[in-house]
């Protein structure tokens, strides 16, 4: 199981009601189902994952999160989950004012563009950087609107929500996001998970 | 049309009262079964047909020796698996293939109904059927599925009766009929009355059938079912049986002989004024309406799962419609998902072999059935 996915799973209390945008497969739902008993539903974009995740009898609405989340209404979940997909997005102010609405709490995970390999590639090589958690190229990459640890906590600032929590991840090793070693676990970590709430 | 032995039918002796007013009592459903119903009772599946369907939803059609109209769907092994679960089926109060409808006999004038039958809505239709439970004595169903006018009609069972199924299934369907839909439906109903053979509705009276305007009502109703490319790719501008255009009014096209062919078929097995009480109900539903505006409202009283589905070619019942239904759900935090099936196939998809639709169906009831 991916170290993401058990974080993420001990943010939460159990039996919450959990909306996860993006839910893909529907691994991490199933995941949270099986530790947390969660009432979980899911809100995917593409056909085939929403297939998939019937055929595993996950709640599954097939959507767009910048279109589809305002059906629901305030706070009528225990926690909104988004895994790596706020850069993915046109508008991700938008998108996390809507977690923010409907969710009592948000769970953001994001890939790391100040991760030092992603630094490294750039300034070495002088292309796009690719790695393991960025693995598109800059052409046909879905992701528009990256960001590095330090720029979502920045975001949390401008946009006045509540950073309940933040964890960095370094090769599968998670380690509090403080004020004061920030700038470390910017370069260290290759995904920063933030409970939010507004 | 002599059937009559291969219909099976029960007698609701209780009145039955209708959204017109009127009260009908000790009037016949006729209904069929497939599968078993299991000790538990708790494998039943109640399928609600469409505005042309009937009964017979898989296997063969005794009374038109062709496939059930849902044969794709239903059968050993197939979505709705009938090795697994005990499917019932009712012909529609107002229908032609046994249950209480406008060809009826009036007891009390002695005459055919015709146009004299009540005229009956979704929630009518509804009402009747859910007497087939307490026939079986199944005290709550494990799904209510359909299409079309299928799927209000399981809208309407699940806001009527919130606690008698576990699931639900609305597909290509919607919550209240748009204008286009009765536009579409007046066309049909104005090409039986414009046969002069249609006779007010009492042709059977004076022994003639306004197979014309029938076969005109199905040819328009068919084009609705299908999409522009779908007809587009199967026919195209190919010709019928011919090498060069004729000059003439015959069906040069293939899809003018298709349509024609579609109609005359249609007369055979259809009965003209069930066509206009039918698309009647479909005209009146309107469960926003109902519920004051709120759709949610119909579905406040209910923990049933529901399994949404539409078809991006679907210009009758588009995805819209059946998004709102979804939104209306969510609303109120019921459960819900919902699936839109990428098929060129138009409105008719759901009833046709689209592998994508047929396996979403099958996995949600399957895996729900094991859910506690």
């Amino acid at each position: 199981m991916k170290s993401e996915f058990k974080i993420i799973s001990n943010l939460i209390d159990k039996n919450s009601h959990v909306l996860d945008v993006g839910c893909g497969d529907g691994i991490l739902m199933e995941f949270l189902i099986k530790e947390k008993k969660a009432n979980i539903r899911g809100i995917e974009i593409s056909k085939t994952k929403v297939q998939n995740c019937i055929a595993k009898g996950l709640t599954i609405i097939e959507g767009n999160a910048e279109d589809d989340l305002k059906q629901f209404p305030d706070k009528s979940f225990d926690y909104v989950i988004l895994g790596q997909t706020l850069q993915a997005f046109l508008k991700p102010e938008k998108v996390i004012n809507e977690l923010l609405r409907i969710g009592k709490q948000a769970i953001v995970t994001i890939p790391n563009f100040g991760y030092w390999k992603v630094r490294l590639h750039l300034l070495l090589k002088g292309t796009m950087p690719v790695t393991k958690t960025l693995p598109d190229e800059w052409y046909n990459t879905a992701n528009i609107h990256l960001c590095t640890i330090k720029d979502f906590v920045n975001f949390s600032k401008t946009m006045s929500f509540k950073l309940s929590k933040s964890i960095a991840l370094k090769n599968d090793q998670p380690s509090i996001i403080t004020n004061s070693n920030l700038n470390i676990k910017n370069l260290s970590s290759n995904l920063g998970i933030f409970l939010i709430e507004s | 049309m002599n059937f009559k032995e291969n219909i099976k039918t029960i007698t609701i002796d209780k009145p039955l009262k209708l959204d017109c007013g009127k009260t009908i009592n000790n009037f016949p459903l006729a209904y069929e079964t497939y599968g078993s119903l299991n000790k538990e009772k708790d494998n039943a599946i109640l399928v609600f047909h469409a505005l042309t369907g009937d009964q017979f939803v898989t296997g063969v059609n005794p009374v038109t020796n062709k496939d059930g109209w849902w044969s794709y769907a239903v059968g050993p092994g197939k979505s709705i698996d009938t090795k697994k679960y005990f499917v019932i089926c009712a012909n529609v109060i107002g229908g032609c293939m046994g249950s209480f409808g406008p060809g009826h006999q009036n007891p009390e004038t002695k005459k055919i109904y015709g146009t004299d039958f009540p005229v009956i809505t979704i929630n009518d239709m509804v009402n009747a059927q859910k007497n087939l439970l307490d026939h079986f004595g199944i005290k709550k169903l494990f799904s209510v599925v359909g299409g079309s006018m299928g799927g209000m009609q399981v809208l309407q069972f699940v806001s009527n009766y919130p606690d008698k199924t576990k699931t639900a299934v609305p597909i290509a369907c919607t919550s209240s009929h748009s204008a286009q839909n009765i536009a579409f439906n007046e066309l049909g109903r104005q090409a039986i009355a414009a046969d002069h053979k249609w006779q007010d509705g009492e042709y059977s009276s004076k022994n003639t059938i306004p197979d014309k305007g029938l076969a005109v009502a199905r040819m328009a109703a068919h084009i609705t079912y299908l999409s522009k490319k779908g007809l587009q790719e199967k026919f195209g501008r190919k010709l019928q049986e011919r090498d060069d255009l004729k000059f003439g009014f015959d069906a040069d096209f293939q899809i003018e002989s298709y349509l024609r062919y579609q109609g005359s078929v249609f007369v055979d097995r259809f009965d003209a004024n069930s066509y206009l009480y039918i698309t009647r109900a479909m005209d009146y539903f309107d469960l926003v309406k109902q519920n004051n505006g709120n759709l949610s409202n119909a579905f406040k009283n209910t923990k049933a799962k529901f399994f949404v589905i539409s078809f991006t070619s679907d210009w009758l019942y588009p995805t819209q419609e059946n998004k709102d239904i979804v939104i209306a759900l969510n609303s109120i935090g019921a459960n819900v998902g919902f699936v839109e099936i990428k098929s060129d196939k138009g409105h008719d998809s759901f009833l046709l072999d689209v592998p994508d639709f047929l396996k979403a169906l099958k996995n949600f009831l399957d895996k729900s059935y094991l859910e506690e």
